[in-house]
């Protein structure tokens, strides 16, 4: 039991994805879609990022105080992957903007509707 | 000039994506697409130079910043990826002297030229994909080539609104596969504090098969790559995002991007996941070959039904990433040889197949269908016999480099002893007879008697020199078969030297 509330941070990470893909499979509008999306991709930002924390450790400055030093580089990579999630969510609402236009309406069952129109 | 084929490596994937940057700045779509030509064939000039010192070296790594491997980025250059690169490099530039034409009719006047500056960017960043060896810089790659060619998909829209609900849903499917991908490289980097993959084959092997740790972590990233590539049960993106875009950006991707992607998928499977060799043999036995019959057979019998021929050639995609997987899951020598030949021959056979179906798609300025294409064998003869050519070879006629995939991959399976899948295999190459031999029945054999127009040679040219490569290979196959054996060396000797 103990190992189990030693992992915590893993517990919430798994929360927050499975969420996140929950949200992405159940709404039907596209909008929620993307902001389920962008929860199920912050859970692996803090999932990385709490795998860098060394406890007592502090920000991997020198200085003659502190010895203990957290790992810098999952920031780094978190920080590479933050730009993506954006560019990602970004080009994901442009798209969604352009359904609208053509279609009037972001909600995926009237668009299948659309679609059944589209063929007969 | 020597200070630049230093730095090759790094160019032939800077090269494209500064040009990117540049000319999405440049208004006149003519020139963007001239300087998209200068480019490839820089791009072109540096593959064949590291061509030429792979060969003498043997392997190379190139250390961004001079930073040595564990801290530092590295692309690795050897066997296995070389072949890809040029390859990627001569179909990237046929495709973009043939999509000029294309993108003229199919895409808005003003965003023709700007489609150029993601063209390039994804050509970059699928070289960026087949070269490198630090496992989060994948990430990167597979998010750059993942966005370009969403804009790109969506660009279809002009013509077909559908192009945007297909974009929409490879931006969910993909950015999941490419989250799922890195969760595998955090659970990774937590057990080995490297993301070099040579350091991690070093790291890896230090733990017992036993840690769930490491088999959790390498299943994410095994699944995330797989979705991204296409293999079967993941591959629903797939064909209304070939079907619905540009036509010639359904060529570039059908041809080289799942291809890129699965020859990394491959790397991780052989060169990191078979240290431990329980999970390993299983993952393969149990996983992927089934999976990869399912996909042949399922895609065929899709593509069968359709009536939308460029539908059907993506159903057929999935089939055939499903022959190449199928030959990488046979852990052998002989498998994984008859895996990477069908990578190459099949990127050529797909891209002329779809270089030939776009150019019927602006010239009749409507979807391709069955009903569509009809007696266009006589109305188009020039790029017509062309699709004939790719379509044989996509069956595996002999004088065709289909049929040298095929014969490969038979000889592999038969001297494994897989009696029950060689049986599979050869009634699913008759079921693609069925689909094919629709095409050409319309195509062919119809009543209506239209008289020869005029083609256009600016695109019939790029169709031609792929439908030549095809029977040139068939018959002379010792290139193709020579990279591939060597690149089939160097991942199982990867494997051996660890």
């Amino acid at each position: 039991m103990n190992n189990f509330l030693y992992f915590w941070n893993h517990f919430a990470f798994v929360l927050l994805m499975v969420g996140g893909l929950f949200i992405i499979i159940v709404s039907q509008n596209y909008i929620k879609k993307i902001v389920g999306l962008a929860i199920f991709q912050t859970s692996v930002f803090v999932f990385f990022v709490s795998l860098a924390k060394i406890i007592d450790g502090t920000a991997p400055i020198l200085n003659p105080i502190n010895t203990i030093y957290s790992n810098p580089l999952p920031h780094v990579l978190i920080l590479t992957a933050i730009v993506v999630g954006v560019a990602t969510s970004a080009l994901g609402l442009a798209i969604v903007l352009q359904i609208y236009r053509n279609y009037g309406t972001i909600e995926e069952n009237e668009i299948k509707k659309e679609e059944l129109k589209d063929i007969s | 000039m020597n200070i630049f084929l230093d730095d090759a490596p790094a160019l032939v994937v800077a090269l494209p994506l500064i040009v990117s940057a540049i000319i999405a700045f440049i208004p006149s779509s003519r020139l963007t697409w001239f300087i998209t030509i200068i480019t490839l064939v820089c791009h072109l000039f540096l593959s064949f130079e590291l061509l030429e010192r792979v060969s003498s070296l043997g392997i190379i790594i190139y250390e961004f910043g001079n930073w040595p491997p564990p801290w530092g980025i590295s692309f690795k250059l050897d066997g296995v990826n070389i072949g890809l690169q040029l390859l990627f490099s001569a179909f990237a530039l046929i495709t973009t002297i043939y999509s000029r034409k294309i993108f003229l009719s199919e895409i808005d006047h003003h965003d023709s030229g700007k489609a150029y500056s993601l063209w390039l960017l994804a050509i970059g960043s699928l070289n960026g994909i087949i070269l490198t060896n630090d496992i989060f810089n994948l990430f990167v790659f597979l998010e750059i080539s993942a966005l370009s060619s969403i804009s790109l998909i969506s660009l279809g829209a002009g013509i077909n609104r559908r192009a945007l609900l297909a974009a929409f849903n490879y931006l969910i499917i993909g950015a999941i596969g490419a989250t799922f991908y890195v969760i595998g490289v955090g659970f990774a980097y937590a057990m080995t504090g490297t993301l070099n993959m040579n350091d991690l084959i070093i790291q890896l092997s230090q733990y017992s098969e036993g840690q769930l740790a490491i088999f959790a972590g390498m299943s994410f990233m095994l699944i995330g790559l797989m979705v991204k590539s296409a293999v079967f049960p993941m591959h629903l993106w797939l064909p209304p995002a070939y079907s619905y875009a540009p036509s010639a950006v359904s060529t570039l991707f059908a041809a080289l991007a799942t291809k890129a992607i699965l020859i990394f998928f491959v790397r991780i499977l052989y060169e990191v996941f078979s240290i431990y060799d329980d999970y390993f043999t299983i993952f393969l036995e149990y996983g992927l070959l089934p999976l990869s019959l399912a996909a042949i057979f399922i895609g065929t019998i899709i593509a069968i039904y359709q009536d939308d021929i460029k539908k059907l050639l993506a159903y057929s995609s999935i089939a055939q990433i499903g022959y190449i997987t199928l030959a990488f899951s046979m852990n052998e020598s002989s498998g994984v040889l008859s895996g990477f030949i069908h990578i190459f021959n099949h990127a050529l056979i797909k891209g002329g197949l779809f270089m030939a179906v776009g150019y019927f798609a602006i010239s009749i300025n409507e979807r391709v269908t069955l009903q569509s294409i009809e007696g266009f064998g006589q109305k188009f003869p020039i790029t017509s016999y062309a699709l004939l050519i790719c379509g044989l070879s996509l069956i595996g006629l002999p004088l065709t480099n289909g049929f040298i995939s095929k014969l490969y991959l038979f000889q592999a399976l038969y001297s494994d002893q897989m009696f029950l899948t060689i049986a599979l295999v050869a009634l699913s190459s008759a079921l693609a007879v069925i689909y094919f031999w629709k095409i050409v029945e319309k195509l062919f054999f119809s009543s209506k008697g239209y008289k020869a127009s005029s083609e256009d040679p600016a695109i019939y040219i790029p169709i031609w020199i792929v439908a030549i490569s095809l029977i040139y290979f068939g018959v002379f196959s010792s290139p193709i078969v020579e990279f591939s054996s060597i690149a089939a060396d160097s991942l199982i000797k990867g494997v051996l030297s660890e």
